[in-house]
C-alpha cells in the first residue's frame, strides 16, 4: 500500500442493542481521497460517521482515525451533522457558531485569540456567508445554514471533513454549490460525505463506498445499473457517466 | 407610595429590598441558560428536592439555607447522572426525584418538635424575613456564579447550544453540563428566600423567557433578564405591601402576568411583519 490510511476501520459491526446496523465493515480511506458513503435509508451510513467520530463504540472490530482511536483524534475532524442539536431560536449569530469551531484549540478557558477569529473569518468567507456574520440562526434559509454549518467544521482546520446529508433538505442549485465548495476543500483535505443520491454525488467523488449493513467499494466509472439494484434492492434512475 | 414611605422607616423592607436585588442577579444569568437549553424541567426537580435537604438540616438543628445548599447540588449532580445515564427515562425519574425530595423534606419536618409554620416560607418564601446574614450569604452566591459564568462562558454556551458538537471539539462536556446544573442548583438556594421553593422556576425562567422576546445574544438576554428580574421583585414587593399580600406570590403574579402581555405582543409583532412581508411579495 502506498500512503499510510487516514481512516481504517478493521471487521467493525455495530449495533444499537437489537440487529446489527453494521456487519464486519472493513474501510481503509487515503489521505486527499473525496470518498462519498451512499446506501438506503436505515443502512447505517450516519452511525458509520458516528463510529469514525468516536461518538459511538463498535460492538467489534477496530476503528482508526489518523492512526489513532477517534476519541483522540477527533479535534483533526471537521463533522458537519445531518441533523444539528441545537435549536433554531437560540440567541446566536453566525460568527458566533462559526467560532465554535475553535473551540479544542482556544485558550485555557475557552477564550479566543486573534488567530481563532481569523480562522473563522477565513471560513466563512470560503463557505460565501461572511456577510451574513452578524445575522441571528433563527433568520437563515436552509440553505445558508446548511454554510454555516460548513464553515463550522472548516473552522476546526479539518484534515478529515466528514459530512452527513449535507444537501437532504435544500434545492438542487445550492446542492451544486455545496458539492463545488467540498471539491475546492478537497485539495487540502480528506473528505468523506454520507448521501442517499448516488446520481449526484458520484459527480464528484473519487470512490463511492455502498453501505446496507454491509459495505462495498466502488470506483466511481464502474457504477452501473446492477450495483444500485443490489444495494437498493430496486430500481433506481441513474446516469452512467465516464471519468 | 405608601411602600417608598414604609421603605424609608422600616430596615426589614429595606433588607427585602436588597436581597429581591441580589436575587435577580442569579436568576438573570442562570435563568438565561435554563431557557436557552430548555431545562426548565431539570430545573424544577432540583428546586424541589431540596426539601429534603432543608428538612434534614432543620429537624438537626442546622441552618435550614446550609441544608438547601448541599442538598441542592446532590439533586443537581443526581439529576445530571439521570440525564447523561438513563436518558430514555429522564422525565420519570426527575419527576420521581422531584416527589422523594419532597416527601424526605415533610418526614423530617414533620418530626422536628416545635413550631412547623415554617414549612410555609420555605414553600413559598418570605422576602420580609431577610436578614443582614442571609443578605452576605446572597452576595456571596451571586459573587459565586458571577465568577464561574465570567470564566467558563465559551463553555457554558457551546454545552448550551450544541452537546454533541462540543464534545467533538474536546470540550469536557460532562464536566461543564454537571457544573452548569451546580449553578442552577445554587441559584435555587439564592431564590428560596425570596419566592419560596415551589415558585423558584417561575421566577427562574419567566425574567429569562421575555427577555429572549426581544434581544438575540445570551450576554444581552443574562442583563435585561437580570433588570426585568429586579423590576418585577420590586413592583411585587411594592404592590403586596399595602395590601398585607404574600410578597413572593404577588412577584410572580407580577412576572406571569408581564410574560403573558409580551408573548402576545410579539405573536402581533411577529404576524404584522409576515403580513407586510406578504403584502410586499405580492405587489
Amino acid at each position: 500500500m502506498s500512503a499510510p490510511s487516514v481512516v481504517s476501520l478493521r471487521n467493525v459491526s455495530f449495533s444499537y442493542g437489537g440487529p446489527r446496523v453494521l456487519d464486519g465493515v472493513n474501510l481503509e480511506v487515503e489521505e486527499h481521497e473525496f470518498l462519498g458513503i451512499v446506501g438506503p435509508n436505515a443502512g447505517g451510513k450516519s452511525t458509520l460517521l458516528k463510529l469514525m467520530l468516536g461518538l459511538l463504540e463498535p460492538l467489534r472490530g477496530e476503528v482508526r482515525i489518523l492512526g489513532e482511536p477517534p476519541q483522540r483524534s477527533r479535534t483533526q475532524v471537521g463533522y458537519v451533522p445531518q441533523y444539528p442539536q441545537f435549536s433554531r431560536d437560540f440567541p446566536i449569530t453566525v460568527e458566533q457558531t462559526v467560532m465554535m469551531g475553535r473551540l479544542g484549540m482556544s485558550g485555557l478557558f475557552g477564550n479566543y485569540r486573534r488567530r481563532d477569529r481569523a480562522v473563522a473569518r477565513q471560513a466563512m468567507a470560503e463557505t460565501e456567508v461572511l456577510d451574513l456574520a452578524a445575522r441571528q440562526l433563527c433568520t437563515l434559509s436552509g440553505g445558508q445554514l446548511q454554510r454555516v454549518l460548513v464553515a463550522r467544521a472548516l473552522a476546526c482546520e479539518p484534515r478529515i471533513l466528514m459530512l452527513d446529508e449535507p444537501t437532504a433538505n435544500i434545492d438542487m442549485r445550492v446542492e451544486t454549490e455545496i458539492f463545488d465548495l467540498l471539491k475546492r476543500f478537497n485539495k487540502r483535505m480528506t473528505i468523506i460525505v454520507v448521501s442517499h443520491d448516488i446520481g449526484f454525488i458520484s459527480g464528484y467523488v473519487n470512490r463511492v463506498a455502498c453501505l446496507n449493513r454491509t459495505l462495498i467499494c466502488h470506483h466511481t466509472a464502474a457504477i452501473d445499473g446492477d450495483t444500485i439494484r443490489s444495494l437498493y434492492d430496486a430500481d433506481v434512475k441513474m446516469v452512467e457517466h465516464r471519468h | 407610595m405608601e411602600f417608598f414611605s414604609a421603605l424609608w422607616e422600616h430596615p426589614f423592607l429595606q433588607h427585602a429590598l436588597i436581597g429581591g436585588l441580589l436575587a435577580s442577579i442569579g436568576c438573570g444569568v442562570i435563568g438565561s441558560y435554563v431557557v436557552v437549553k430548555r431545562i426548565g424541567f431539570l430545573a424544577g426537580g432540583i428546586s424541589h428536592s431540596v426539601l429534603g435537604g432543608m428538612g434534614a438540616a432543620f429537624f438537626l438543628g442546622m441552618s435550614p439555607l446550609g441544608g438547601a445548599l448541599v442538598a441542592a447540588v446532590v439533586a443537581a449532580l443526581l439529576i445530571g447522572w439521570v440525564r447523561l445515564t438513563w436518558h430514555e427515562q429522564e422525565d420519570t425519574l426527575i419527576g420521581a426525584l422531584w416527589a422523594v425530595g419532597m416527601a424526605i423534606g415533610i418526614l423530617f419536618i414533620s418530626k422536628t418538635p416545635g413550631y412547623s409554620v415554617s414549612l410555609m416560607s420555605y414553600l413559598f418564601g418570605n422576602i420580609l424575613m431577610v436578614n443582614p446574614a442571609d443578605i452576605w450569604m446572597m452576595a456571596g452566591i451571586d459573587l459565586l456564579i458571577l465568577l464561574t459564568v465570567a470564566l467558563c462562558y465559551q463553555q457554558f454556551l457551546a454545552v448550551s447550544f450544541d452537546e454533541e458538537f462540543a464534545r467533538l471539539r474536546g470540550v469536557p462536556v460532562t464536566f461543564f453540563y454537571l457544573l452548569l446544573l451546580c449553578m442552577v442548583a445554587v441559584t435555587v438556594v439564592l431564590l428560596i428566600q425570596v419566592v419560596g421553593l415551589i415558585l423558584v422556576i417561575a421566577l427562574l425562567t419567566l425574567p429569562a423567557a421575555i427577555a429572549a422576546h426581544y434581544v438575540r445574544s445570551l450576554g444581552k438576554m443574562m442583563l435585561l433578564a437580570t433588570l426585568l428580574g429586579a423590576l418585577f421583585t420590586v413592583l411585587g414587593l411594592g404592590i403586596s405591601y399595602a395590601p398585607d399580600l404574600p410578597a413572593g406570590a404577588t412577584i410572580i403574579l407580577v412576572a406571569g402576568t408581564s410574560y403573558l402581555v409580551s408573548l402576545l405582543f410579539t405573536t402581533a409583532r411577529k404576524r404584522r411583519e409576515l403580513r407586510r412581508q406578504l403584502l410586499r411579495a405580492m405587489q
